[in-house]
């Protein structure tokens, strides 16, 4: 449109105009519009989030103050759409300075920047929820924090300004808590509460599941109360931070480094930016990188930095340390396999540690059988992340495709082709990692590296080999009864027979086969591998659909 | 209590007493008969007939993969010595549902199905050397007969020319019928009912003199047996007339040289001399049919194969031309695929000219 083109030029240049509208946004106003990037897309997971949130940080928080966590979850439904929930648990409490910060301000926390295995990791959760919270209900987080027996214990009623990510304090008070120290947290909330396997319940007696030293005392909307008492005293190990692997690392994150590192020459930058990198294999990356190692990292540019990458990647480097990682172990995940799932078998995998992208993990497998698992369905699956379940997004992560990808026929289960198998069975696979690579922010399915699939499947082929021994032993025993079952209940009908053809007494044909059935040569037939039955019958051909009137 | 029937209750009786002698002393009951399995066919050139070979098998009771057919054949031998006793005769089905039923605390039956009851049938024959019409067990009736033939049957005079659009039906057991007078040149078999019927309305028997017979698929004991006596008593040539396929082509071969299900039969049940009148290969291109093909399936192709590899066809070159020409052609024909050039084309023409020119393959 030639005239309106005119009109435009005439005027300074439309970029000026269109700066006016150009500002930062702020991550918590981005959220508001995206909610669904962190997973309250609806009412349901809505709820379902805001509990795991706030879980999952109650967890970590003890595990890390070394205390046998204990955490009560209450839902109470204000009306139909809207719910109030009550976590409350006995971690380390948080200092009253942090409170705001760490409840009200999006991208707070102290996991994001350590290399560490924890459910958490890039400190949106809970603060998402609140989010959440004052977008439907308008009203403020209630949190209560104790420290310790010697402070009192601080309330507060927090908000979030969206427009600059920062917490609005609506009150704050010193409160009268009997607890020593904790953390209390009061949310309402828009939601709605259903049972089934991507509910509150189901993720909470996952998680007791997955963490046997763990007890929840759940409260439902309905006022039916569980309690998921635990199975061991025993805390996880405490799981180390570790420094980057060289090969997992990206250009930007490495010219950032380079940018704000305290190190004067490019070697002790290598030695002390990254895990597994001393003097000698910073000397050798230099080289293979042909840059000299005294060159300053302020100084290196952005074709020097893809450089060095290159030489990182030409370098053997050996594989990062594994001690940073904290497995549950097959004891206790069978041990938390039985309290919750009434089964007849349990078997459990643990695999060594491995590395994908320069961050090291561990896959755990277990599988319960038969019991109280229904038998015609699909295998339930349970995934886990770092001690956390996975509800959502089953068919898009790395674990349940490496279960479809794995045969189980020859352990004793239903499957056709490259689908989930069929059977009394659960699977559970766990992936502990300092880094778990979801698909999204909201965590909910693991993304598919070779590496990690390859894992996984050696741990379920390990649990399979157990379940198909069991099946098969099973399976013998039931076949060795239905034989004895067999010439028992035939030998009343022979008897019968014979009597009926020679006219002896039935009672003398039946008590001598009887005597028989014990005889040694007997029970062999009866224990013995089935041979296939003589092929005697059926090789006179009929035409097809046709009766043959021999036979009518 | 006939003599044959005396000889059968004995035999029963017989198989009674060693297996219970076997309890007695802690052996595992065992019947031992000859093999009937197509390992143990045996094709005799001089007779031309199929026959059971020396092979024999075992049946025992504590055995897994014998258990429920040892029991099977116990069952059907009660049945058979109580029919005698009683003087009645049952057909295949009526001993099927005799022995159907389930076992006291179990889930399993007897038999399941009618196959089951009807193989422990033709066991007991191998075992007890007695047939299963002396069993008292027939099959039912599912043949036709017409032509110029009276018989005598249980006391009635019967004439087959006499009987109207159904003709005779030929029952199960053939062994007492006398033939009082027999005025025909020959026989025609067929496969199909409706083509019989076709013959019958056109008075086909009566302006050839023959005598034409049918059942429905495959040829009951019955039939064949008294095929053979008109054969053998009456020096009547027998011809076949059968679908251009391989299952056609079957049912001449156990008319011709007895089935493998039956081999132990044989004697009384093959015809030596039958002749394939047709359809062949050679009627589908003198007789222009090749417009009313049906493709061939794979199971035809398989059972082609099998036919062809048959001991009793292997050397035949005449047949092994059908068999080449059939799987060229990689299709199949219906007898009645003649009807196209007119319904009475099979009885004015196709038939009288194949039998004038003498057609056949032997």
């Amino acid at each position: 449109m030639p005239p309106q083109e005119q009109k435009t030029e005439a005027k300074e240049p439309i970029a000026y105009e269109l700066a006016k509208k150009q500002k930062e946004i702020s991550v918590a106003e981005f959220f508001t519009k995206n909610r669904h990037l962190l997973g309250f897309d609806n009412k349901r997971k809505a709820l379902l989030m805001a509990v795991k949130e706030a879980v999952d940080n109650s967890l970590d928080a003890c595990e890390e103050a070394r205390v046998l966590p204990e955490i009560s979850i209450e839902m109470i439904q204000m009306s139909e759409f809207k719910y109030k929930i009550i976590i409350e648990d006995n971690g380390p409490g948080i200092v009253k300075k942090q409170i705001p910060n760490i409840f009200a301000k999006l991208l707070y926390g102290s996991k994001f920047h350590t290399l560490k295995q924890a459910r958490g990791q890039q400190g949106i959760g809970i603060s998402a929820a609140v989010l959440y919270s004052q977008l439907t209900t308008g009203k403020p987080v209630k949190i209560t924090s104790r420290v310790s027996k010697k402070e009192p214990a601080h309330y507060f009623e927090l908000g979030i300004d969206t427009q600059n990510n920062k917490p609005v304090i609506a009150k704050e008070e010193i409160a009268e808590w009997p607890r020593e120290h904790g953390t209390k947290v009061e949310l309402d909330l828009e939601a709605e509460y259903i049972k089934g396997s991507q509910s509150v319940d189901e993720y909470l007696k996952q998680t007791a599941v997955i963490n046997p030293h763990v007890t929840l005392i759940y409260t439902n909307p309905k006022s039916e109360q569980v309690i998921y008492a635990r199975a061991t005293d025993k805390l996880p190990e405490q799981a180390h931070e570790i420094k980057p692997h060289p090969y997992g690392i990206e250009l930007g994150m490495l010219m950032d480094k380079l940018r704000w590192t305290e190190s004067r020459t490019l070697q002790s930058f290598l030695s002390a930016e990254f895990s597994r990198v001393g003097p000698g294999t910073a000397k050798e990356i230099c080289s293979n990188a042909a840059l000299l190692p005294n060159t300053k990292p302020s100084q290196v540019s952005r074709d020097m930095a893809e450089k060095l990458l290159h030489g990182i990647q030409n370098t053997k480097i050996i594989a990062p340390p594994t001690d940073c990682l904290s497995p549950i172990g097959k004891e206790l995940m069978e041990k938390g396999l039985r309290k919750e799932i009434k089964a007849e078998f349990y078997c459990t995998a643990s695999r060594a540690p491995s590395v994908y992208r320069g961050n090291p993990f561990i896959i755990e497998a277990a599988c319960a059988y038969g019991g109280e698992i229904p038998k015609e369905e699909k295998v339930n699956i349970l995934r886990f992340a770092n001690r956390v379940p996975l509800l959502y997004q089953e068919g898009a992560c790395a674990m349940t495709k490496s279960i479809m990808e794995t045969n189980w026929k020859p352990y004793g289960l239903q499957q056709s082709g490259d689908s989930v198998p069929f059977g009394p069975v659960v699977i559970v696979v766990h992936m502990a990692s300092v880094w778990v690579p979801f698909t999204s922010e909201s965590k909910e399915a693991i993304a598919n590296y070779a590496e990690i699939t390859k894992e996984i499947k050696l741990a379920l082929q390990e649990c399979g080999r157990q379940l198909g021994a069991y099946v098969r032993k099973k399976t013998k025993i039931s076949d060795q009864l239905e034989r004895a079952n067999m010439f028992e209940s035939y030998i009343p009908e022979v008897a019968d027979s014979l009597a009926a053809l020679t006219g002896e007494k039935k009672e003398k044909i039946l008590n001598g086969l009887q005597k028989m059935l014990v005889k040694p040569e007997i029970k062999q037939e009866i224990t013995e591998e089935e041979d296939s039955d003589d092929k005697l019958y059926r090789m006179e051909f009929v035409k097809p659909q046709q009766e043959n009137p021999e036979n009518q | 209590m006939k003599k044959q029937e005396k000889k059968q209750v004995k035999e029963l009786e017989s198989l009674g007493l060693k297996l219970v002698q076997d309890i007695e002393k802690g052996r595992n009951p065992t019947m031992e008969f000859t093999l009937r399995s197509l390992s143990n066919i045996v094709f005799d050139e001089r007779t031309k007939t199929l026959s059971l070979g020396k092979k024999q098998q075992q049946r025992s009771f504590f055995n897994v993969g014998h258990a429920k057919k040892f029991m099977q054949t116990l069952e059907v031998a009660k049945v058979s010595k109580n029919l005698i006793d009683v003087q009645k005769h049952a057909s295949l089905r009526d001993v099927f549902y005799m022995a159907k039923r389930t076992i006291p605390n179990s889930n399993t039956n007897i038999v399941d199905e009618q196959a089951e009851s009807d193989n422990a049938i033709e066991d007991l024959e191998l075992i007890t050397d007695c047939s299963r019409e002396q069993m008292h067990i027939n099959a039912n009736k599912m043949g036709s007969v017409a032509g110029n033939v009276v018989v005598e049957d249980a006391g009635d005079s019967i004439n087959w020319s006499k009987l109207g659009s159904g003709g005779w039906s030929i029952p199960s057991n053939v062994e007492d019928i006398e033939f009082k007078s027999v005025k025909a040149k020959y026989v025609i078999y067929m496969e199909k009912q409706a083509v019989w019927e076709r013959l019958h309305e056109d008075k086909f028997w009566e302006k050839q003199n023959c005598l034409i017979v049918t059942s429905q698929g495959q040829t009951t004991r019955g039939i064949r047996r008294l095929l053979q006596r008109l054969n053998d008593e009456h020096d009547l040539p027998i011809y076949v007339l059968a679908d251009f396929d391989p299952w056609g082509f079957y049912i001449y071969s156990v008319l011709k040289f007895g089935s493998i299900n039956l081999a132990h039969m044989s004697e009384t049940m093959t015809l030596q001399n039958a002749r394939f009148l047709g359809i062949t290969a050679d009627d589908v291109t003198n007789y222009d049919l090749k417009k009313h093909f049906i493709k061939l399936k794979d199971v035809d192709y398989t059972r082609l194969k099998q036919m062809a590899d048959y001991d009793w066809f292997a050397k035949h070159k005449a047949w092994q031309r059908q068999f080449k020409m059939m799987k060229d052609f990689g299709a199949k024909l219906e007898i009645q695929a003649l009807s196209s050039k007119g319904i009475t084309f099979i009885s004015e023409k196709y038939l009288p000219d194949k039998i004038k020119k003498g057609e056949f393959l032997e």
